[in-house]
């Protein structure tokens, strides 16, 4: 296969994936532009998370094409080999590590070298040491550096989560419904944190909250049974008459 | 390389340390030096018998490194054990040269017994000590590597992964108890004379090999801490609380996993190989499915991902089991054994160093943070 | 008849020809004593007498009851040529009997004698025979007759060769190599095409035979592995005191049968039938006490589980071992559980057969049960997402507690199955519980297909290794095998797939 060019950062064509017969994925074709910020939606069951499944290598696409950087084939790649890209994943359920403490957690994610030997002899670098304490700051977790990560908030644990993201340093950011069980007020300092980071890095958020995905202000795709349904700015979307009625109501 | 063994050397860490020296200095001088109608004197069948637990102490550690750090619930170790006591039991009925029932220069007792007509090829080498030393390493150490890159590449995790390697040990039982396999069959090896030129039954090689099993618990306990408190640490208790996590984080977990299951098989294979000279004999029983779950139960009675844990309930339990099956009350250790596991499982899962350290968990908590008020974020790390 | 008085075996040996040719009604009777060590006779008077088991003793000759009186008698000895010979007299003498059933035992003992003076006999019967089947042994010992004589017409030896052939056994094996070397080249040559005839032949029934040996192992690891399979789909448990309740449900089937020998010894027959019920309440309860007072607490975590469970089955063994002893213990076979009969050439006792029915019937059940009952429908809703199965209100402590002893009442059922092919002791349920395991994690979880396909195949491979690698490498070339398979299939044969299975 020839490598492709193209100018997306992120590219899916025709991707299909079947569970038992069940068609998770069907004909799923996506494009993310380098710096730009995508918000997911659509019902349960459309297939938001079996698309980050696929983009991170957790599941492989039975047909389809994904594509990472222009040229660099992400159906070849299992999860380490993905992340060392620099796509980092933020799970639909926090998933911190409990037992650590919440140092500890962005220690593990720094984008330092992640093999046995060089974990082995790692000593922390000023340069380090500083980026920890401009994530806890960016996450509001200063305080919180000693506690264990299971002790943490629900709201705490999203924000650990986002901020492990930020330590990773990735070029794209997948965030899985960053603002589930979150207040009005931690919802609305959610967006502004990753509108911040979307400066930086492009980033995939699928999320339900509606008011969430407006204050993004970012273009909208809707899945719907695994394939996209309606594209565009949050308006041109929640106008349309398919969306309305299988996602949003009437 | 420093800074790995100063970080890893914190207070609990000391203590340890010099408990083990002591035992290690004291008990050999009591058996040696005071004579043997003082009240303080060791008789030389308790330095065996500490020796013994000394060595369990050394496999219990390199179980908690796996079990207790990485999620790794091995049901197999017996074998790494077992196969590294087996290289040292080779060592050692080569030493007895002409010596033997038979007087065959070349071949064991058993070897002649079964009608072997020259030495099998497995077997040569096994007369110098720096091979068998290295095969105690290297055996253990390759079946660990060559089990652990299958299962773990393959992602085979959790209960799984116990039921096979539970198969990996009664598949290597079953092999052993073979006549046919080269290994004594059924009555495995035993009637050793001597090691590097000493006789295994003398009151000074005892007490060395006592001294040895302590050096080489001491050593074990330093690799585990310096690899527990450095970030490889962190990563394995990653890996054991949300792996797939990990992953997503770049690291490659079967390396990971590979390293510190290649590593412990290496650490139970010098425990069985310090075993068999103390206890004189090695045979397939070692193999025992049975003999690697008690293991574990050391590991839990102690308290996993605790080191200190492991080395404490390796002794406590093999303590109890020596008082209690020497006694009247033998038909009731078994279920002595069982109420353990039941127990320890339900009512204590941290183990006994898990729960005290939870005790003083809020005490120690209290103390650090009056300590850390007035210091700045950047002194936390007094190593750096 | 003087010369059985002798006691020289060449004089005896004329004696029994003569006999047998005599044509005599007493002589059949003469040659049976004589085969049985009754034919006793006098050097003094010559005179022969035959002794009944009864002890009456009469005229050999005259079959008239004599007073047994006389001191210096001595038995007719016979060495083995001569055993042959007499067997060989018998043959010819009962080939001529009115019951089919005797005239085909003569004409396998002809088979094996190749006694040339039997071929006219035999001829001759062979005319007037009407039976299908004694023709048949009758062509068959005319054709080993005609073999083991080089003088006969090459025509006849030929078709003596078909004959054998189609007999297709050990014997006939052993018969065509005698004549695989003989002079004339066209017996040769015939012979040695049939011979590699009933080799194949005698391939195909020993597979068929290892087949059947594999199919009975693997209705036994089956039955073994099924609660096991259940426990473990459903509630992510590894029951390691399952081993335990095959091991109980053994010995109720020991208390059932002691307790039926005591007081009701007529009952005998229906001890199983007894015991089934019993076993599965013995291991179901004791499984639900398990369940409530230990593994609920642990739920979650499956590796405390494994050890907790062991640490039951080391109480639960050492409970039997104090309570009925460390040795085995003698379970019976009922009547019609005893004995074996012939398909072909494979040789099937009615125990293995019993098991491999009763395994299919508790699979076949199983499966109703999971499919058209209420504990059924929610167990599999259970195993196949458990928060989503609690959330529509199932009560999942409880099919938790139910699938234990469920799970276990098989397993107690299994053991009454298992005490009539192994020995009863405290260490009965460790030595299944390993195979048991592979065939879980061979066949996967969540399908009790995949537990029967499991088994079966662990079986059959098991027993066709066998006689290649000898039992014990076998079984270690399958626990390696499995232990590779594991790697290409994680989950085993029959997976669960999706989402559901994630954690």
């Amino acid at each position: 296969m020839t490598p492709r060019t193209t100018n997306a950062l992120l590219y899916l064509d025709g991707v299909y994936v079947a569970f038992d017969g069940f068609r998770a994925i069907n004909n799923l074709s996506l494009a993310i532009e380098p710096g730009e910020m995508r918000a997911i939606i659509g019902p349960n069951g459309a297939g938001k998370t079996t698309m980050m499944d696929i983009i991170t290598g957790k599941t492989r696409p039975d047909e389809g094409e994904v594509y990472f950087d222009g040229n660099v084939d992400l159906t070849r790649l299992d999860e380490t080999e993905i992340a060392e890209l620099g796509i980092g994943r933020k799970f639909q359920k926090p998933t911190v590590f409990e037992s650590q403490s919440v140092e500890d957690n962005l220690t593990l994610a720094l984008n330092v070298d992640h093999s046995v030997r060089g974990t082995l002899f790692w000593r922390k670098t000023p340069g380090e040491v500083e980026r920890i304490e401009r994530v806890l700051e960016t996450i509001r977790l200063k305080e919180a550096r000693h506690r264990l990560a299971g002790g943490l908030s629900h709201g705490q644990k999203q924000w650990l989560e986002i901020g492990m993201l930020l330590a990773q340093d990735p070029k794209l950011l997948l965030v899985d419904e960053p603002v589930a069980g979150m207040t009005d007020a931690e919802t609305h300092q959610t967006a502004e944190l990753l509108k911040e980071i979307n400066k930086e890095k492009s980033v995939i958020v699928v999320e339900h909250d509606m008011t969430f995905v407006r204050e993004l202000g970012v273009k909208v795709t809707c899945l719907h049974e695994g394939s996209v349904l309606a594209e565009g700015t949050i308006d041109q979307v929640s106008a349309n008459e398919r969306v309305i009625e299988v996602y949003l109501g009437r | 390389m420093s800074h790995l063994l100063i970080r890893s050397l914190d207070r609990s860490a000391m203590v340890f340390l010099v408990i083990i020296a002591a035992v290690g200095i004291v008990v050999p001088l009591l058996n040696l030096l005071v004579p043997p109608t003082s009240f303080f004197h060791v008789p030389t069948y308790l330095v065996a018998l500490f020796g013994k637990y000394v060595c369990y102490a050394l496999l219990a550690l390199s179980i908690d490194l796996i079990w207790g750090y990485c999620g790794i619930l091995s049901l197999g170790h017996g074998a790494f054990f077992a196969l590294g006591g087996y290289a040292m039991g080779m060592y050692l009925m080569r030493q007895i040269g002409g010596r033997g029932v038979y007087g065959n220069p070349l071949l064991p007792d058993f070897m002649v017994f079964l009608n072997y007509q020259s030495l099998p090829w497995y077997w040569h080498g096994f007369d110098m000590f720096w091979f068998a030393a290295l095969m105690v390493l290297l055996v253990p150490g390759l079946l660990a590597f060559g089990f652990g890159w299958l299962a773990f590449r393959s992602r085979v995790t959790g209960v799984y992964l116990s039921i096979i390697t539970q198969a990996m040990t009664y598949a290597l039982l079953l092999a052993f108890f073979r006549n046919d396999f080269g290994f004594g069959g059924n009555n495995g090896l035993t009637d050793f004379k001597d090691i590097l030129g000493f006789n295994v039954q003398a009151q000074g090689t005892r007490a060395a090999l006592f001294v040895l099993s302590c050096i080489a618990l001491v050593i074990g306990f330093l690799i585990c801490r310096a690899i527990v408190t450095s970030k490889l640490g962190k990563v394995l208790l990653a890996i054991r609380d949300a792996e797939s996590r990990t992953r997503f984080l770049g690291y490659r977990v079967e390396s990971y996993k590979l390293f510190v299951f290649t590593l412990s098989a290496c650490m139970a294979g010098v425990a069985g190989a310090l075993y068999v000279p103390q206890v004189g004999i090695i045979n397939p029983s070692e193999f025992a499915p049975a003999n690697s779950i008690e293991a574990v139960i050391w590991v839990a009675v102690g308290g996993r991902g605790t080191l200190t844990g492991a080395v404490l309930g390796a002794v406590l339990v093999n303590y109890a089991k020596t008082v209690f099956t020497s006694g009247v009350l033998a038909p009731y250790w078994l279920f002595m054994l069982g109420a353990l596991f039941v127990l320890v499982t339900l009512l204590m899962p941290r183990g006994i160093i898990g729960t005290l350290q939870q005790w003083w968990e809020p005490w120690r908590a209290q103390r650090a943070e009056a300590r850390s008020a007035p210091a700045t974020p950047a002194a936390q790390a007094p190593a750096e | 008849m003087a010369q059985f008085a002798n006691d020289s075996f060449s004089d005896t040996e004329a004696a029994i020809s003569a006999v047998a040719a005599s044509g005599n009604a007493r002589a059949l009777p003469i040659v049976q004593a004589l085969q049985d060590g009754r034919l006793v006779a006098d050097p003094a008077t010559k005179k022969v007498y035959i002794k009944e088991n009864d002890g009456k003793v009469s005229d050999a000759v005259t079959g008239q009851a004599v007073a047994p009186s006389f001191a210096n008698l001595g038995n007719v000895r016979l060495n083995n040529r001569l055993r042959r010979s007499v067997e060989a007299a018998i043959g010819g003498l009962t080939l001529l009997s009115a019951d089919p059933a005797r005239r085909l035992q003569a004409a396998q003992s002809v088979f094996r004698s190749r006694d040339a003076a039997a071929l006219a006999t035999i001829e001759g019967a062979l005319e007037k025979e009407t039976d299908a089947s004694v023709r048949r042994a009758f062509t068959q010992a005319r054709a080993a007759i005609l073999l083991a004589a080089p003088d006969a017409p090459e025509a006849s030896r030929i078709e003596a060769i078909a004959a054998i052939r189609d007999r297709g056994d050990q014997d006939a094996l052993a018969l065509l190599t005698g004549v695989a070397a003989d002079p004339s080249p066209r017996v040769a040559q015939t012979a040695q095409a049939a011979i590699s005839s009933v080799q194949s032949r005698l391939a195909m029934w020993s597979a068929a035979q290892n087949a059947w040996y594999g199919i009975s192992l693997g209705s036994v690891l089956l039955l073994a592995a099924i609660g096991l399979a259940i426990t473990f789909g459903v509630m992510g448990v590894i029951n390691m005191a399952h081993g335990e309740m095959v091991m109980l449900g053994a010995y109720t089937t020991f208390v059932v049968q002691e307790v039926i020998r005591s007081s009701y010894p007529g009952l005998f027959d229906y001890s199983l039938l007894i015991a089934l019920p019993l076993a599965f309440l013995v291991a179901g309860l004791i499984g639900v006490a398990i369940e409530r007072g230990i593994i609920r607490f642990l739920y979650g975590r499956p590796l405390e589980t494994l050890l907790a469970t062991w640490g039951i089955s080391l109480i639960l063994q050492q409970a039997v071992r104090t309570a009925f002893g460390p040795t085995n213990r003698e379970v019976g076979n009922p009547s019609w559980m005893s004995g074996a009969f012939e398909l072909g050439q494979i040789t099937i006792t009615y125990n293995r057969l019993w098991i491999v029915v009763f395994t299919l019937a508790v699979f076949a059940l199983l499966l109703l049960m999971l499919r058209y009952t209420s504990l059924g429908l929610e167990m599999r809703a259970v195993t196949q997402n458990r928060r989503m199965a609690a959330s529509m209100g199932i009560a999942t402590s409880r099919v938790d507690a139910l699938t234990f002893g469920l799970g276990s009442g098989i397993a107690g059922i299994a053991g009454v199955a298992l005490s009539q092919i192994d020995n009863v002791s405290p260490n009965l349920g460790q030595s299944y519980i390993i195979d048991s395991f592979m065939v879980v994690v061979f066949g996967g979880v969540g399908n009790l297909w995949g537990t029967l396909v499991g088994a079966f195949t662990l079986g059959i491979a098991n027993k066709f290794l066998e006689p290649v690698a000898g039992a014990v490498l076998g079984k270690i070339a399958i626990l390696v095998l499995i232990i590779l398979f594991i790697q290409k299939r994680p989950r085993g044969l029959f997976a669960l797939k999706g989402r559901a299975v994630e954690a």
